[in-house]
């Protein structure tokens, strides 16, 4: 009998819309020691279930229908009490966010003994034993002194681990993980998930993993079950899925996951996902295409920024000498070459965004020069820099802050149009407008519309075609799609790189994640506290890493080596030398 | 895919009307019975307000129409009560209701006029405050400590009593309601400019400022334009909850004699004058304006409370 089985769940949100399915007949079974992957993109309904298991359902949700047995026992329809015993004490959960799943306000150790008094019943000695042999379980060192500590002393990977600890406390026959490391960087997500698959092992508990995210199905589970809206598409062994995916879904979903090991030219398009027609315009003959003159590009040289130093103060002061510091950007030095894309990667913290703003001109740099086509940035007052400010633009990595939502999209779009004077008319910009919309695969019908009518993805378009409407040499992408679901990811990457090759434009394009990084840039630059560890050409950087930090950062990034290849248009596959 | 494509490019983008109707806020509006009542007993107060010259049976600034004959008449209800004077007469023979009719007129009047004043002190100082930061924050926000330190009433007092003692009641009389709005929207602006200048300092950090800003737009365009349109809903929460307030304000200082003159009442004049005849049985010169006035601002705290349910997205429920 297996440990946890699930059959045929339906689970329901009534609205004043009607009632929404989210998950429509879903079954599937979790043995002991196993660690069973959900995964799926936004909307497929996969913490839906997670929650449903536990009746943790948001209201107005509800398991409408279908079985839910815990070692053979129906756990669903039982009471709040009965249901309040089963949690904690036979599931155990890990949230996603380990900044906010602890009490600020409570140490460690009262947490964790808190809960081993509630689900085991011992007394205060005893479960300040199992408090330390918990902490020393999940690998926390000294744990003596750390159980007196409070939340705020922990880092993100620290404190993933006690919510871990506090799962485990009650010696659960099951525990549901529900992304747990999608808020922690890349070195730390592969300890976490390590020692989760080293605890299930150990202890036979069950797993299900809920996670969005290829690398740690890959790496994690024994078996995955593929989720979209709401419906099972496959459910198999982990190797199985990956290699020989049966679904459609799973093979559109599978062929958009960005890799290291191959370089596309442009991924597949992916069926299945949010549907996006561009009607292509012109470029050449269109206003977007028309070349300015502005300075000039020496050696190719289109961008060259110098010894930039940025420091925040993170302890204002009167005095000059009781003012504290954080340097952000530290003695940051690159040039960026006309048309190509530029990379910079690097974990949170490490200044890559700092840098980006540095060159947008949103900071002012405290030492260093950004030259840009020639003219030294920081040297231009406000009014000089005006024209050249056009030339540089931006697309955020937030879809849902970075649209001015009081403004419908052409508003939006037409505003920087309007404000340098790039067109004659209104009736001219009404046209580019709308030729800009169908160009990011919008339609123009979407211009009347307010952004908060559309997704994120297509919030990006918006950003994108925003971005493009001041006719910019250079294009910063800060992260354009760490928000996003990797189909729509495939789509707005393809995007981007065929707008580069119609306009030529210039890209300097940061993220964390070293297999987009991997498909979208010519060079990239590794950056690490605020300085570059290493400047290389990112076949070389990803074949021969110099730097010992570089090497780490590739070691740990998800090996996808086994993913299907099924539908890759491939520009140039790799040798094995990145593992 | 293209069908598709062409039939989401064909959908009508909704009308304003009509995307009022399916928003939110008008979904809560229908499904909340408190705020539906009070939104009708409003409108209904303001409406006659509004119309009071056409409603009103008689007009009480005209002094030709009093006769001090009908002074201190009970409304018609009782039993020495006239069928001519509905809710009475007051103590110079008014008609009550048309007293009162005009004298909301005037409170009204007065309170929109004050929080108009209060909101653009309270918009252009805020959003400075919160979008430069730095010392042009600290030094308009110490500015708005020190205002707040001195309460309404304090303020509005002795500037008034001054006013009257040196120009004489005469001129006065005069500009007393235009004294009134700027006393109080003067004395109140640092609630809208703190309120605004939280908001601001959360939308700053987003991203589409920064866009406007490598955009190269001027920071009043950023600021107007960009940030000031997304701060709108708590700007209209307090708007409701400050006309209230300055209702009570102008209520509080006729009734001390420092606001409206007794022969252009406000709601706060009438009680205050009546407030004499209470013992001797005239109990209706006072009471019907006082339950006119609680009810004006009930009504008005309850649409702001439902006002911030609504707007505040960290309420929702569900």
């Amino acid at each position: 009998m297996s440990l946890l089985c699930v059959d045929d769940l339906i689970i329901e949100f009534p609205s004043r819309h009607g009632v929404a399915v989210s998950v429509k007949g879903v079954s599937f079974q979790v043995e002991k020691g196993e660690i069973l992957g959900l995964v799926g993109e936004s909307g497929a309904g996969k913490s839906t279930i997670g929650n449903g298991i536990v009746n943790l359902l948001s209201s107005p949700g509800r398991v409408a229908d279908g079985s839910i047995k815990l070692a053979g026992d129906s756990i669903r329809n039982l009471d709040d009490e009965a249901m309040r015993k089963v949690r904690g004490r036979r599931i155990g959960f890990i949230f996603q966010d380990p900044m906010t799943s602890l009490n600020p306000l409570l140490t460690i150790g009262t947490q964790l003994m808190e809960t081993v008094q509630a689900t085991l019943g011992a007394d205060k000695e005893a479960a300040r034993a199992r408090a330390l042999e918990l902490l020393d379980a999940v690998g926390i060192p000294e744990p003596e002194l750390r159980l007196e500590q409070y939340p705020h002393q922990f880092s993100g990977g620290m404190r993933q681990r006690v919510v871990i600890a506090i799962a485990l406390a009650g010696e659960p026959e099951l525990i549901i993980a529900d992304e747990p490391t999608t808020a922690l960087d890349v070195s730390v997500q592969n300890q976490v998930l390590e020692l989760i698959r080293k605890l299930c092992k150990e202890r036979d508990v069950g797993c299900i993993l809920i996670t969005h995210d290829m690398g740690v199905i890959a790496n994690t589970t024994d078996r995955v079950a593929v989720l979209y809206q709401g419906e099972l598409m496959e459910c198999g062994p982990t190797m199985d899925v990956l290699e020989r995916p049966q679904h459609a879904y799973t093979r559109s979903l599978i062929s958009a996951v960005p890799r290291v090991d191959v370089k596309v030219h442009r991924f597949p398009r992916v069926e299945y996902i949010e549907k996006a027609e561009s009607k292509p315009i012109d470029v050449k003959n269109h206003w977007l295409g028309v070349k300015e003159s502005f300075g000039s590009v020496e050696n190719g040289e289109l961008l060259k920024v110098e010894n930039l130093d940025l420091r925040f103060v993170t302890k204002s002061a009167f005095l000059e000498k009781n003012r504290k510091y954080v340097q952000a950007i530290d003695n940051v030095s690159f040039t960026v070459k006309d048309g190509e894309t530029f990379g910079l990667v690097g974990e949170s913290g490490s200044g890559k965004s700092t840098t980006a703003r540095v060159i947008a001109g949103l900071y002012r740099p405290d030492n260093g020069r950004v030259m840009f086509a020639g003219q030294d940035l920081g040297a231009l007052s406000e009014k000089q820099r005006r024209p050249l400010r056009r030339q540089i633009q931006m697309v955020f990595q937030n879809p849902y802050s970075s649209l001015n939502s009081r403004m419908t999209v052409s508003d939006i779009i037409a505003e920087p149009i309007r404000f340098h004077d790039l067109a004659e008319s209104e009736m001219k910009i009404r046209q580019i407008v709308n030729d800009l919309l169908d160009h990011v695969g919008l339609g123009a019908a979407a211009g009347k519309r307010f952004p908060h009518e559309f997704s994120g993805g297509q919030r990006q378009r918006i950003s994108i075609a925003r971005a493009l409407a001041t006719r910019p040499r250079f294009l910063i992408c800060d992260e354009p799609t760490s928000a996003l679901d990797v189909s729509v990811q495939a789509q707005i990457l393809n995007l981007l790189k065929d707008l580069q090759d119609e306009l030529g434009l210039t890209m300097l394009f940061i993220s964390h994640d070293l297999p987009v990084i991997r498909q979208m840039c010519d060079r990239i630059a590794v950056m690490k506290q605020g300085g570059i560890v290493e400047i290389n050409d990112s076949d070389s950087l990803f074949a021969n890493p110099r730097q010992e930090y570089t090497r780490n950062l590739i070691e740990v990034m998800p090996h996808l080596d086994h993913l299907s290849r099924d539908g890759l248009d491939v520009e140039m596959p790799l040798n094995k030398a990145v593992v | 895919m293209s069908t598709d494509t062409s039939a989401r490019n064909d959908v009508v983008v909704p009308g304003r009307l009509e995307r009022f109707l399916q928003s939110n806020f008008w979904y809560s509006f229908k499904r909340d019975k408190v705020a539906i009542v009070s939104f009708v007993v409003l409108v209904l107060m303001a409406g006659s307000a509004l119309l009071a010259p056409v409603i009103a049976p008689t007009n009480p600034y005209d002094l030709a129409t009093i006769d001090i004959m009908d002074s201190e008449l009970p409304p018609f209800w009782a039993e020495e009560g006239e069928e001519r004077f509905i809710l009475g007469t007051d103590d110079q023979g008014r008609d009550l209701f048309s007293t009162i009719l005009y004298g909301m007129k005037t409170s009204l009047t007065i309170g929109l006029c004050a929080v108009m004043l209060q909101m653009c002190l309270g918009i252009i100082i805020g959003l400075s405050s919160g979008y430069f930061g730095g010392r042009i924050d600290s030094f308009l926000m110490r500015v708005a400590d020190i205002q707040l330190s001195f309460s309404t009433m304090m303020v509005a007092i002795i500037v008034l009593a001054v006013f009257q003692a040196s120009f004489g009641s005469e001129l006065y009389s005069q500009l007393a309601m235009l004294m009134l709005i700027l006393v109080i929207g003067i004395a109140e602006w640092p609630q809208y400019a703190r309120t605004i200048r939280a908001s601001v300092l959360a939308e700053k950090k987003k991203e589409y400022v920064e866009a406007a800003r490598v955009m190269g737009f001027g920071s009043g365009r950023i600021m107007f334009r960009h940030i000031l349109p997304n701060c709108l809903s708590p700007i209209l929460v307090i708007s409701t909850v400050q006309i209230a307030n300055a209702i009570i304000s102008e209520a509080a200082l006729s009734f001390l004699g420092l606001g409206m003159p007794v022969s252009q009442p406000s709601l706060g004049a009438l009680i205050s004058s009546g407030f004499e005849y209470i013992f001797s049985g005239s109990w209706w010169i006072t009471v019907i304006p006082g339950i006119v006035l609680v009810v004006l601002v009930l009504v008005m705290n309850l649409l702001g409370d439902w006002l911030r349910d609504v707007m505040n997205p960290k309420l929702y429920k569900g």
